[in-house]
């Protein structure tokens, strides 16, 4: 029986209340108390960014942060960032691109991008490359994910 | 693995506080905690020490003649620090080099120091710039403070002379002397997320076509990171031509006692030691 802890923190621009099991990461937080399912669990050690969220305007792991540590910040996840322009505009070059395959990677991919480009606005395309380099996808091959990232820098097109 | 309490403290004594009586786990970014908690590698106590939220601990500043990097100092913020860059660039080259941008956002050069993980990124450059740890205690109601040198920090794989009751509250990098030049090198099988099969990093002052003060350490090599003392004492004052070069990397082979593992075998490690070698000395020669 897990020892839990009532948190406070900003989710998505809300304040949200959440009881989390002391040993639980972020990423059980969000999924199974939360209920916000977009975060996805891959391989739960850091190694495919499945599960990139923001955490006081920095993009990391929901796999590897202790829930507990929330406490007073301010977590943006893929269905917060869904509504700002930039996500929109990453999110319009995924479809046009053909960047989505199965589909799983696509959340940390978006965030990862979304996070990346907000201060490097005009990157190489070896730039973006190193930024997603800690997001696996085990379907397209990068190139068309790639792609849509540089279209999206050019206004999604 | 059941965790009882959860503290955060706010201040360096509550932490030192919280650490008395043993039993504590101390997390900072999480990254390496994580993952080995959920393998079973790491035990975790029955008290969770959160110490991400002590200012003590933070800020990367010029302090008492040395670059003070708090051990809070994530990867990304050692690389965009200006005083980093100026003081200790072989630093952010290998923080460069650091797992992925997300881990780089969490992960803290005090958790890859206390993790002491043979392979560890940062530490190689740390043994190359002669840092120190800097330690934090509260046996008696006082804070104390104690320096230990970055080479006798290390005591083996995932264990370092911090004592359980000891908070890792800064490295120290003792500003380099004019002239001072330093290369880093991993080689692993691709350059993100990778646990290095083997790390080098030398440096030393130019002195001519050869290197004064030359400091060598190795990474993946040995039970810890290691200072290559044979190596460094072929180096000093070594001509860097093409021979002088073959010589000390010759001796950089023989110095190391890598093991076989799923990351490359000892000899392979071995043949990598020689030739990194003779690729950053033939770098620090052209520089």
């Amino acid at each position: 029986m897990s020892h839990r802890r009532e948190i406070e923190f900003v989710l998505n621009g809300v304040v949200t209340r959440a009881s989390v099991p002391l040993e639980a990461s972020a990423l059980s937080m969000l999924r199974d108390v939360i209920g916000l399912t977009g975060t996805k669990y891959a391989c739960g050690e850091g190694e495919c960014g499945a599960c990139t969220i923001e955490v006081d305007g920095a993009s990391v792991c929901a796999c590897l942060q202790f829930a507990v540590d929330c406490e007073g910040r301010t977590v943006t996840t893929i269905e917060g960032a869904a509504r700002d322009p930039l996500a929109a505009r990453i999110e319009r070059a995924f479809v046009e691109h053909g960047a989505v395959q199965c589909g799983f990677c696509t959340p940390g991919m978006v965030m990862q991008a979304r996070n990346w480009l907000a201060t490097h606005p005009d990157p190489t395309r070896e730039e973006i490359k190193r930024a997603i380099e800690g997001n696996l996808c085990r379907c397209t091959g990068y190139v068309k994910i790639v792609d849509a990232i540089e279209a999206a820098c050019r206004g999604g097109r | 693995m059941a965790i009882d309490h959860y503290h955060a403290p706010t201040s360096l004594p509550e932490a030192l506080e919280r650490l008395r009586g043993g039993g504590a786990t101390i997390l900072a970014g999480g990254t390496d905690l994580m993952p080995q908690s959920h393998a079973g590698r790491v035990k975790l106590g029955p008290a969770l020490v959160n110490v991400r939220r002590v200012p003590e601990l933070g800020g990367i500043r010029i302090d008492d003649g040395t670059l003070r990097l708090g051990a809070l100092s994530t990867m990304s913020e050692i690389l965009r620090s200006a005083f980093v860059r100026e003081y200790a660039p072989v630093l952010a080259e290998a923080c460069d080099h650091f797992a992925s941008d997300q881990i780089r956002n969490a992960a803290t050069i005090g958790g890859n120091v206390c993790n002491a993980s043979p392979a560890g990124d940062t530490l190689v450059p740390l043994l190359v710039l002669d840092a120190e740890a800097e330690l934090a205690s509260k046996p008696d109601g006082e804070v104390k403070l104690r320096r230990v040198p970055r080479s006798a920090v290390f005591t083996g794989p995932g264990r370092t002379v911090r004592a359980r009751d000891e908070l890792l509250c800064a490295i120290r990098v003792p500003l380099p002397k004019p002239g001072f030049v330093a290369r880093f090198v991993k080689f692993g099988t691709r350059p993100a997320l990778d646990i290095s099969a083997v790390a080098i990093g030398i440096g030393g002052v130019r002195s001519g076509r050869s290197l004064a003060g030359a400091r060598v350490a190795f990474g993946a090599v040995a039970p810890t990171p290691m200072r290559a003392k044979a190596t460094e004492a072929a180096l000093e004052g070594t001509v860097l031509d093409d021979a002088g070069i073959a010589r000390v990397a010759a001796v950089a082979r023989d110095e190391v006692r890598p093991i076989d593992d799923v990351r490359a075998s000892a000899w392979y490690r071995k043949e990598l030691v020689s030739n990194l070698t003779r690729r950053v000395l033939g770098d620090v020669a052209q520089a």
